[in-house]
């Protein structure tokens, strides 16, 4: 099945704290056409999420798909609070990489995702 | 007190974090706005601060900021308004942004104007008395009921006020008004509110305010936007040449830094923005209806901040580029530990090593597990209850990936570049041992207002 980069389909992929405990991430389109295609794919959920970045389910405390800004949203709570000693990203806003290049399945036929 | 609309302008996210940009400020100015307001603080900056009790921005980019809105407020005559005061909005921060106000309207030789302060850090003693009287002291996030424990590690606690103390203020006649650690969104709403507009509208004019130029697009910080409210709806509309407030900037902003995009909390309430609705009003400008602000049943809860000393620290700094090194980091590191736990055992302090180049910015969070770099930098942090014991931690563990014996490395004159062979002292380390929520029969029993006049 043809696909196409999670990266080329979102107008905003971002990572941020949520509070001193927690780091948020959103994933925003322009189009909704694209937000209703990486919706409907199934490739961003809980338990795609937990995968990816290697935590067990539990740690995503939020998972909202929210229409008003074709967005999707979810949160995972951090293993110490922010600027804690040992701390690699204060404001956890180079958490989201790794969304970047998750892999979306186009319908051929139709082709439109853009 | 009658006025159809309210006009704010926020000239910054963060005043004096970065400095505003002054031509989107200057464009908003002319057009007169009601009032000029901007929040100072967050705690996305760690715990450091405000256990510390510094300031994580330049005092010369947070002067910049408040001389800006001081000129153009006090020429207007009406008043300015600042939240979370010089990054912590601990007491000493306000104390300081009261002397930069004293300066600055000396420097202008301003006419004399009222200023209204009030402080926002709490006494151990206020939340130990409470919890000796049977209150639970709820923990936010996950965290557990507040414990005698997590308050003997707590250095400093700041309240996070909501809109009381900034209405009492104008109802005190205030033209500036400087507060400690503040909601971002009350500092917009309790004008709105003061002003008889709906809290419906008010609370969301100050959530969509509160970042300045972040609920606009393309992404820019630092500039300013202004908000209007009416009785019924919020307008927002960038003020910077370039950028346009649109559905997609305005709604996507309702979600930044927070869980959810629906709801806010604040002391005395919620913001409910479920069913809001979203218009493009003119080019620059968004329309939202629809928000809904549902007041708190029983006692209002006030936030609460603490940080707490883990101890003093250094850092130290190691660049490998010699590639059996690279390949065998993890065993580098591990003699790193080793030397240091046979000079000072294994408790008493804690040292980190972030490997970039492998994972030193999402550690266990990187899915990306097989280093591809030709060259690693290590950042050592030593932490230790002494500046001595800190430093020589840091010192051994940094010196110690230099000297680290691996069976086959060629390169035997050292396995470490230094940029320079010390290590950093830097600020000691904090925790936040406290986010949680108190409940208060009045909100203005912790944050007292007080008045000064300022200026000949």
């Amino acid at each position: 099945m043809k696909t196409v980069k999670l990266v080329d389909l979102a107008k905003t992929i971002r990572s941020k704290n949520a509070g001193t405990d927690k780091i948020t991430f959103d994933i925003i389109f322009r189009e909704k056409e694209n937000y209703e295609l990486v919706k409907s794919s199934k490739a961003i959920t809980i338990e795609t999420m937990a995968k990816l970045y290697g935590i067990p389910v539990e740690r995503i405390c939020d998972f909202v798909e929210y229409d008003p800004a074709n967005a999707i949203k979810f949160t995972i709570y951090r293993t110490k609070p922010s600027g804690s000693p040992g701390e690699g990203d204060i404001f956890g806003c180079q958490q989201y990489p790794p969304l970047l290049d998750i892999e979306i399945p186009i319908n051929e036929k139709e082709g439109e995702y853009e | 007190m009658e006025k159809k609309e309210l006009r704010i302008i926020c000239p910054n996210g963060h005043l004096g974090f970065a400095p505003t940009k002054e031509e989107s400020f200057w464009i908003g100015a002319a057009t007169k706005p009601d009032y000029y307001c901007c929040d100072s603080g967050s705690d996305d900056i760690g715990p450091v601060p405000l256990g510390q009790d510094i300031s994580t921005s330049h005092h010369e980019w947070q002067k910049h900021d408040l001389e800006l809105m001081l000129i153009a407020a006090r020429e207007q005559g009406v008043p300015m308004i600042i939240g979370s005061s010089g990054d912590t909005g601990s007491n000493s921060r306000v104390d300081m942004y009261i002397e930069f106000i004293r300066q600055l309207a000396k420097k202008h030789n301003l006419p004399p104007f009222k200023l209204a302060y009030f402080y926002s850090e709490v006494d151990k003693s206020y939340i130990i008395d409470k919890m000796d009287n049977g209150i639970v002291v709820e923990g936010l996030d996950g965290r557990n009921p507040l414990n005698m424990e997590d308050l003997e590690k707590t250095a400093r606690i700041v309240a996070v006020a909501g809109v009381h103390p900034f209405i009492k203020a104008l109802e005190l006649g205030a033209d500036v008004i400087i507060g400690g650690r503040s909601s971002d969104a009350a500092i917009f709403a309790a004008p709105a509110i003061y002003h008889g507009f709906p809290e419906d509208q008010a609370y969301y004019l100050g959530k969509v305010l509160e970042c300045a130029s972040f609920c606009a697009e393309p992404y820019a910080a630092k500039e300013s936007v202004i908000g209007t409210i009416t009785q019924d709806d919020v307008k927002v509309t960038a003020m910077s040449p370039y950028q346009r407030c649109t559905i997609a900037s305005v709604a996507g902003h309702a979600m930044y830094e927070r869980t959810n995009p629906y709801f806010e909390f604040f002391a005395g309430g919620m913001l409910d923005m479920t069913d809001c609705v979203y218009e493009q009003y003119d080019d620059k400008t968004t329309r939202v209806t629809g928000s809904k602000f549902v007041p708190i049943k029983g006692s209002i809860m006030v936030k609460l901040e603490g940080s707490g000393k883990v101890g003093e620290r250094f850092i130290g700094i190691a660049g490998i580029r010699d590639p059996y090194t690279i390949k065998h980091i993890d065993k580098v590191i591990q003699w790193s530990r080793d030397q240091v736990k046979e000079r000072f055992g294994e408790t008493g302090y804690e040292v980190y090593y972030k490997i970039f180049g492998k994972n030193g910015v999402m550690g266990d969070l990187e899915p990306i597990k097989e280093t591809k770099s030709h060259e690693l930098c290590i950042i050592v942090e030593g932490i230790a209850q002494t500046v001595e014991a800190a430093e020589e931690i840091t010192m051994i563990a940094t010196r110690q990936i230099f000297y680290a014996r691996l069976p086959e490395v060629k390169g035997t004159a050292g396995t470490a570049a230094f940029v320079i062979d010390e290590v950093l002292k830097a600020t000691p380390a904090y925790i936040w041992t406290m986010d949680h929520i108190i409940p208060v029969d009045d909100p203005m029993e912790l944050f007292e207002v007080k008045t000064i006049e300022i200026g000949n």
